[in-house]
């Protein structure tokens, strides 16, 4: 029987980046297990209950949470934020007595903090095994090389999340490694992206997604590989100004892992959501004889 | 009939200010048993005790209670005095009625006071006439000392003991004495090159006479008390015999395998067949036996093949001695933090990003470059050297919340030795905060900056990673408020220092406290620095906690100077307020020996005359009760009491009340 994981989506997920769901459903059942949606589930609170102080804006994970509880012992997530948000929620519940009974009073619950939340590379690295995904790889991603973006939420606080060194995490690379890409390292992969400022500062998020593109593609980078929504639209956006000062440079494509992951077990390349990023990765990957064609 | 006579103190206003003393007397006037009773002004002075003293041989008193301040205070006094009188010292008995009572209340009335102070005295009383006179315990004294760890600190005290005509075991793990300092390049705040202050110490400890050195040792066990300790310690093969070797050398020039050279904090390579660095003492070498392929494979064997007196034995095996001593010094150190902890600054991945000790070993003229300062990674003079202070220290979340004390110190020094050294190199510093209290220390800050032109950033460092061929660090300015970023050649972490691994191992063998970073507890961080709270236990420098080479060598001193007092005498008294095992009734469930922080409990073997053991009784070791009293509480038997305080005491003083 396959296993099944209790999964998580989130709106994002749901709306502006469902090929991020489907791949990542579609790659779960190509290695041998199954992303079972919750049945009741409403929005984290995105970057809202991340204030310390503000106990009302974590009734919404905490709704998540103790509605999840009822399903099982774990939840896994997919986004970045989700994961940030739920993970931290969790762990304040579980560990604070008085504001565990201020939240739950609110939320009309008696949610102990007893579910552990996953995300999908944990599941991978500690429930699958990177040894065996790469017995399930059919379509090796030989010769490209990728950069893996961290960004902070996947990382930090790390006495929070923990889900590997926060200053020098190797699970994405690990991953990729088992894909069969050559993972290139660069020293902005745990830099912020600008995050949020999108709405309202541009000119931070161009700054500081720009540094990260620019020492990903200077140490050589062909392909970018990410977790987080956010970071995904961000670092896209940000190589205008890169093509406007690199001459020759025509951009890099920017993925989500769970793409990269389908693509290397073998699923249909036109369920893959490819046609989504902004700057393709067909031509890198006929380029490379992963995907016959031509540019 | 008891005789007792009851002194109530004025002390001054302190007590009269709040309770009628003289109503006291009175009162207690009317007790059984109570035939003399008095107030006074200063019962300590002179005077007062000369009263005490004529009060008991008049009244033919058996004993004597003063009611005044805290025991911890003059109970001493009074009880020498009784003492003098011909009364037996533990038939006098203090009551508190200063802290406990007149201070602590403020009833100008006088009215709570003196009622507390009739209670309180009272309830002593009734606890004075079950007080069985009790005589000093006397053990006999060993006067030889061991000192564990021979670093700066191990070796100030082996000297002082040795000049003070004692024995001392000095017992160092490593196959050298010397510790951290002999690592060190110059030393601030005075520059002096650590070598040459240090190395004539140790020659001084390996020819004095009183002084036996065990290298390349460790304790194995710890038995016995104040005054009586019997240590085993291992010796570890050094396949080297130590009474043959010349310390020629030949050997170490012969032997064909490297590894890597932990005195040179991985900087270089050494032989298989070693002396730590060139002034060791002894100056004997070592095999290294993982590493050598004689020991683990039988193959090679080219040292003992030259060496002269043919003092190279592959069989040797590791000894253990045992010996008596009668005090021990702790002077185990400290370690730095692993660097490879923070990430963020690169080190183990970044050739040129190199900790404080290895920069020493760098600017060291017996170091690897011969003193020049060179980069690992091509052997180039960097230019631009970035310092990162507090890499662990005052950082809870990741490192340690204390302050490592010398890193700020050490890195000023280090801007200073560099810009002796490369002319035309610039250092950056980004510290937290500065911290140079100490003699001339701040002067010494001031002078890195204003004349050897370091350049101090106040913030923190977030990232440190490698581009073409320099080690780019990026961080926070703090006072201009701006992020910068520095394109260095080289980057020196100032990391935390911490306790050693297998402090607390050792602790526990001894029986002394640790904290939660396992430096070592002393019995009271200002009156009683350098004690434990095991008797007889004493320690010194950074198995404590940081601190620099002059507070080491301090302490190395001041436990020194304990040692020799407790050598003073042929034998040492110590207070009778021990534990009691009634012998009738104690069924060695051993609930005691568990409860007991001084590990004073001996299991005793009750034999018939055939010698074979019939039953097992719970003993008191009184050179190690400390007579707190904790193993009365946990006997289920009620089979233990006090000396001075039995329950029939305790409970009769309650009754009083
Ligand atoms: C980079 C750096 C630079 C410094 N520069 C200066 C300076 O310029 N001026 C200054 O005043 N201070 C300086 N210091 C501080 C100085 O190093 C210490 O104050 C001093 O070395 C402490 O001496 P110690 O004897 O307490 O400890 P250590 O030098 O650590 O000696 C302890 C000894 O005990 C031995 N040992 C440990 N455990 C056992 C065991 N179980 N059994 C037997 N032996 C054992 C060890 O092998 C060692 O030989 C510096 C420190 C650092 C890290
Ligand atoms: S036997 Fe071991 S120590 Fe001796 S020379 Fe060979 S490798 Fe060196
Ligand atoms: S001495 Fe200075 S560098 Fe070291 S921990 Fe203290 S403040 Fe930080």
């Amino acid at each position: 029987m396959t296993m099944k994981i209790p999964y998580y989506p989130g709106c994002t997920l749901n709306t502006v980046a469902k090929g991020f769901d489907a791949t990542a459903r579609e790659a779960a059942l190509k290695i041998g297990f199954e992303m079972e949606e919750l049945k009741l589930w409403n929005c984290c609170g995105a970057t809202f209950p991340l204030t310390p102080d503000n106990l009302i804006a974590l009734s919404a994970p905490a709704k998540v949470l103790s509605n999840a509880r009822k399903e099982g012992d774990t939840v896994t997530t997919l986004c970045s934020v989700c994961y940030n948000v739920l993970k931290r929620t969790n762990k304040v519940i579980k560990d604070d007595k008085e504001k565990r009974g201020v939240i739950n009073g609110f939320i009309d619950s008696e949610y102990d903090g007893s579910l552990s939340v996953l995300h999908y590379l944990e599941v991978l690295r500690d429930k699958i095994g990177f040894a065996r995904l790469k017995e399930a790889v059919k379509r090796p991603l030989k010769g490209i090389k990728a950069a893996t973006y961290y960004g902070c939420m996947l990382l930090r606080p790390f006495e929070d999340i923990g889900i590997d060194d926060a200053e020098k995490p190797t699970i994405f690379e690990n991953m990729l490694s088992a894909l069969g890409a050559t993972p290139v390292d660069f020293p902005n992969k745990i830099e912020c992206c600008g995050a949020h400022l999108a709405m309202n500062n541009t000119d931070v998020v161009e700054k500081l997604s720009g540094n990260v593109m620019t020492s990903a593609v200077d140490n050589g980078a062909e392909l970018i590989v990410t977790s987080c929504p956010l970071c995904q639209y961000n670092l896209e956006k940000s190589q205008k100004r890169l093509i406007e000062e690199r001459p020759g440079y025509t951009g890099v494509p920017v993925v989500y892992f769970t793409q990269v992951l389908g693509l290397a077990i073998g699923a249909d390349i036109n369920t893959l959501g490819f046609e989504k990023n902004e700057y393709s990765i067909m031509p890198l990957l006929h380029r490379k004889g992963i995907v016959a064609g031509e540019d | 009939m008891p005789r007792i006579g009851v002194f109530v103190c004025q002390c001054g206003n302190n007590i009269a200010a709040t309770v009628d003393t003289k109503k006291v007397a009175e009162e207690m006037a009317k007790l059984p048993g109570v035939v003399y009773t008095t107030d006074y002004k200063f019962m300590c002075s002179s005077p007062g005790q000369e009263m005490l003293k004529k009060a008991i041989i008049d009244n033919k008193l058996d004993g004597v209670i003063v009611s005044a301040c805290s025991p911890h205070m003059h109970e001493k006094t009074f009880r020498k005095a009784s003492e003098a009188a011909g009364l037996n010292p533990y038939r006098c008995e203090i009551t508190n009625i200063r802290e406990q009572c007149s201070w602590v209340h403020h009833d100008k009335t006088k009215k709570t006071g003196t009622i507390k102070s009739t209670d309180l005295t009272r309830m002593v009383i009734e606890r004075l006439k079950r007080n069985r006179p009790l005589t000093k315990i006397k053990i006999p004294v060993r006067k030889k000392a061991l000192v564990i760890g021979g670093g700066i600190a191990g070796i100030q005290a082996a000297l002082d003991i040795a000049e003070g005509g004692r024995e001392v075991i000095l017992v160092e793990k490593e196959p050298s004495i010397g510790g951290n300092m002999a690592r060190l390049s110059e030393t601030f705040p005075t520059m002096d090159c650590s070598q040459c202050i240090l190395t004539p110490k140790m020659v001084e400890a390996e020819l004095n006479e009183r002084i036996t050195l065990y290298t390349y040792s460790e304790v194995e066990k710890v038995d016995g008390y104040i005054g009586n300790f019997t240590v085993q310690i291992r010796k570890k093969a050094r396949y080297v015999d130590e009474a043959l070797c010349t310390g020629c050398g030949e050997c170490i020039e012969k032997c064909p395998f490297k590894a890597e050279s932990q005195f040179e904090v991985g900087l270089t390579k050494r032989k298989i067949i070693y002396t730590p660095f060139p002034q060791s003492v002894p100056n004997v070498p070592v095999i290294d036996a993982p590493n050598c392929p004689k020991i683990q494979k039988d193959k090679c064997g080219a040292c003992a093949i030259v060496c002269g007196p043919k003092c190279i034995d592959f069989k040797q095996q590791d000894r253990i001695e045992t010996v008596d001593v009668g005090a021990i010094i702790v002077a185990t150190g400290y370690q730095n933090m692993a660097n490879e902890r923070f990430g963020e600054y690169g080190y183990g991945r970044i050739k040129d990003v190199i900790s404080g000790m290895q920069f020493e070993r760098l600017a060291s003229s017996s170091g690897p470059t011969g003193g020049e300062i060179r980069r690992p990674s091509d052997g180039k003079i960097p230019k631009s050297v970035v310092f990162i202070q507090c890499v662990g220290s005052r950082d809870e979340k990741k490192g340690v919340s204390y302050c490592s004390k010398v890193c700020c110190m050490y890195t000023a020094k280090h801007t200073m030795l560099y810009s002796h050294k490369v002319h035309d190199g610039q250092s950056y510093v980004f510290y937290m905060d500065i911290r140079s209290g100490g003699k001339r220390y701040e002067e010494f800050v001031r002078k890195a900056i204003e004349h050897d032109h370091a350049m101090y950033l106040r913030g923190r460092v977030s990232r440190v990673y490698e581009k073409d061929g320099k080690v780019i660090v990026q961080g926070a300015d703090t006072l201009s408020g701006s992020q910068v970023e520095i394109e260095a050649d080289m980057v020196v972490l100032a990391t935390a220092i911490v306790s050693r691994d297998g402090a607390d191992t050792l602790a526990q063998k001894l029986g002394i406290g640790y904290d939660k970073y396992r430096f070592y507890n002393e019995y009271h961080p200002k009156l009683k620095p350098v004690e434990t709270v095991t008797a007889g236990i004493f320690l010194a420098g950074t198995c404590m906690g940081p601190m620099d080479i002059p507070e080491s060598v301090a302490q190395g001193s001041a436990a020194a100077s304990k040692a020799l007092a407790l050598f003073s005498a042929d034998e040492m008294t110590r207070k009778p307020v021990t534990a009691l095992v009634n012998r009738a009734t104690c069924n060695a469930c051993w609930d005691c020996l568990t409860a007991c922080p001084y590990t004073a409990i001996e299991r005793e073997d009750v034999r018939n005359r055939q010698g074979e053991t019939i039953r097992w009784l719970a003993r008191v070791n009184e050179g190690v009760c400390q007579g707190c009293g904790v193993c009365v509480a946990a006997c289920r038997s009620k089979s233990i009491d006090l000396r001075g305080y039995t329950d029939e005491q305790v409970f009769a003083a309650i009754n009083a009340f």
